[in-house]
């Protein structure tokens, strides 16, 4: 037995498809080009099956992903899976939101900044740096976007660069993208437990 | 590609700011990326149930939600038979598309509202899974262009 997962955490759930994915056994040569399945690598996630039904769309998506999250230079690879946190908690993106507030706790080894959010949301006590990250990646998330000059300022007043700003804004975008996918075609699940 | 044709910078335009400038070439690459991405995701070969100028159509309809009319018009000139679903407040009911539409909105705008029941509708209304997936892809594609652009208009306003 499964039930969905509708709190905040950081213990990464499953995930469940609402639609039918790709049969790996039915894949076209293109799907399983973009699934990097191998002969020696032919575990595929349902959610990679899933986005493999617009074949296309993935194959672009997951090296643009890459790019924005671990490129170098920029903003830290910490403070752009804050980003990524701050659209996925406006978004309600379980999975997303336990996926890089995990990565954010390991990159940071801090795991005080993201008990906090999911603990206060908005009113969490961050440092202002983080604080600045959060409230512009929360602000330029929602629909439509409410990112105002007074958020930049505040991005200025806690030292990010012009570089790092761009960083945010990327990387909160991406994960307006990627909330549109993980929470709108699956559930976030877990086993229940037995006694 | 030249990245001053891309449709986010062309919608954002040039920047006299140094600083702007540097933080744009120093991700050069994502920009690249991003309007591949806009080939893949409104032009594609396999287009299943939604061909270009629908999807042009739709991505107006987005961009025109998200308060972004340059580049709604932007989208909007290439929607053809089906500008008239550009407008937010055109239901799609006489193209039996209604159910896309109401769909396509709600994820666009109240996407942490979107339950079970909102797929199992489309699934009902006939459309297929692949064409599900492909509809996710193409308003999640818009929610992060139009972020982008939003981005980069705040950063040029603040070194105007």
């Amino acid at each position: 037995m499964t039930h969905i997962v509708t709190k905040f955490t950081r213990s990464v759930p499953d995930w469940r498809p609402r639609v039918v994915p790709v049969k790996l056994e039915d894949a076209t040569p293109e799907q399983l080009d973009a699934l990097k399945v191998t002969p020696s690598n032919t575990k595929v996630s349902d959610y990679v099956l899933t986005l493999a039904h617009d074949v296309e769309s993935l194959s672009v998506r997951s090296p643009l992903f890459n790019a924005i999250m671990y490129d170098r230079g920029g903003m830290s690879r910490a403070e752009r899976e804050l980003g990524a946190l701050g659209a996925s908690m406006v978004n309600h993106c379980i999975y997303c939101a336990a996926v890089h507030a995990d990565r954010h706790a390991k990159l940071a080894r801090d795991e005080s900044v993201t008990d906090e959010l999911f603990a206060k949301g908005e009113r969490a006590d961050l440092n202002p740096r983080d604080r600045a990250i959060f409230d512009f990646s929360r602000k330029a998330a929602e629909a439509p976007p409410t990112a105002g000059p007074e958020d930049i300022d505040a991005l200025r007043k806690a030292g990010l660069s012009g570089e790092e700003i761009f960083d945010l804004i990327l990387s909160s975008a991406l994960f307006g993208w990627a909330n549109r996918l993980m929470h709108v075609l699956g559930d976030p699940v877990r086993q229940k437990e037995t006694a | 590609m030249n990245l001053f044709e891309t449709t986010v910078l062309r919608n954002v335009g040039a920047s006299d700011d140094a600083e702007v400038s540097n933080a744009i070439l120093a991700r050069a690459k994502v920009l690249g990326m991003t309007q591949d991405a806009e080939d893949a995701v409104l032009r594609p070969k396999d287009f299943g149930a939604f061909d270009h100028d629908l999807r042009a159509a739709l991505a107006a309809r987005i961009a025109f939600l998200a308060g972004d009319e340059p580049l709604a018009a932007h989208y909007h000139a290439n929607s053809k038979n089906y500008s008239a679903l550009t407008s937010p407040s055109e239901k799609g009911i006489s193209e039996g598309l209604d159910e896309v539409l109401s769909f396509v909105d709600k994820v666009a705008n109240q996407t942490k509202d979107i339950a079970a029941e909102d797929i199992s509708r489309l699934q009902a209304s006939g459309v297929s899974d692949a064409d599900i997936v492909r509809l996710c892809e193409l308003v999640a594609f818009m929610a992060f262009q139009t972020r982008v652009i939003a981005g980069l208009r705040l950063m040029q306003r603040e070194a105007a």
